[in-house]
């Protein structure tokens, strides 16, 4: 079965850079481009959902 | 998944005013879960607050909200937990908002028991004035106005709860950002007064005077502290030095205020009637 590619968008008008989403994604999916966070390894998600939920900013949305 | 949160957001108010790495908004999209996972009317949900950062959070829902005085939010949600015992109130405030300046009617509405769920953001300290030292503020902590290290015990907010008489009393923290729409699920449904702790990082006023470089050190400090409290019954009073119960820590069923009050119009009038 052929696995199911995350979306991951960061909504950088809300990203305030705190930079909780780099530190704690499990597999190390963004990293920081300037002031604001980005995605770098979008196929290495694992959907755990946990950057969704800890981004303070409402800036990450995760949709399978 | 995907969660729409911007469903249960006024227009135009994002992004908020927190500063970057302040949990506040992770406790507040807990919020926006927990409201969406019952299923709450809009119209016959009220948000109540205080004043402090932590107070700002009804400001961006779209629910009926009230900024109310510092400390009193409680006394004002009482009052409209009184006059529509329908209605689904929820009173949001921070650590000096609630256990400070509003200590009193925080404790008198744990013993009146009044159905409503208290949601407090403990960051540890002030930190819309300046980061002055609060009640909850660690032993030795530095703060604006403790310099050389805060010479006061901390308060335990869950414990000073479950003292007062609260009957619902659970604690989270911001790291574990999953297990905050739960436990304000089972708060919200829970009949009397129910408070929720949540262990909350303010890296611009708290951080930057205790040696945490950035908000990665505080999670990271909040993620070593918390125990849940099925975990911590098989562990040694030493090895729970330091550590914070997390979970709901206390649950018991005593007459809720709005039904007592209502028997009581009832009985007086039956009395006059008689």
């Amino acid at each position: 079965m052929e696995k199911k590619q995350p979306k991951i968008e960061i909504n950088e008008k809300y990203c305030k850079g705190c930079r909780i989403c780099v530190e704690f994604c499990p597999t190390k999916v963004f990293e920081m481009r300037g002031f604001v966070a980005s995605v770098k390894n979008p196929e290495a998600c694992i959907a755990c959902m946990q950057c969704e939920l800890r981004c303070p900013d409402f800036a990450v949305t995760v949709t399978l | 998944m995907g969660f729409d949160y911007e469903k249960y957001i006024r227009p135009g108010k994002l992004p908020h005013i927190w500063c970057p790495g302040c949990g506040h908004g992770i406790v507040m999209k807990g919020l926006i879960r927990a409201i969406d996972a019952l299923a709450l009317d809009r119209d016959m949900t009220a948000i109540v607050s205080g004043i402090g950062c932590a107070s700002r959070l009804p400001g961006y829902l779209d629910f009926c909200t009230l900024h109310t005085t510092h400390g009193r939010g409680v006394a004002f949600a009482t009052g409209i937990k009184m006059a529509k015992p329908g209605m689904n109130v929820i009173c949001v405030g921070g650590d000096g908002d609630g256990v400070a300046i509003g200590g009193n009617h925080f404790i008198h509405a744990c013993r009146r028991n009044i159905d409503m769920t208290y949601l407090i953001m403990n960051n540890h300290i002030y930190g819309m004035t300046g980061g002055q030292f609060s009640p909850t503020t660690p032993f030795g902590a530095r703060a604006s106005t403790t310099p050389y290290g805060n010479p006061d015990p901390p308060f335990d907010i869950a414990r000073l709860a479950i003292g007062a008489g609260a009957t619902f009393v659970a604690r989270g923290t911001a790291f574990h950002a999953s297990q905050i729409d739960k436990l304000l699920v089972e708060a919200i449904r829970h009949k009397g007064f129910s408070v929720v702790e949540i262990l909350d990082s303010c890296p611009t006023t708290f951080g930057r005077k205790n040696k945490f470089k950035s908000v990665i050190e505080m999670m990271n400090h909040l993620k070593e502290i918390a125990v849940p409290v099925a975990a911590a019954d098989k562990m040694s009073a030493e090895q729970l030095q330091g550590k914070v119960l997390t979970g709901v820590l206390h649950r018991e069923d005593k007459p809720e205020y709005v039904e007592e009050y209502g028997r009581l119009v009832e009985r007086v009038r039956e009395s006059m009637e008689g």
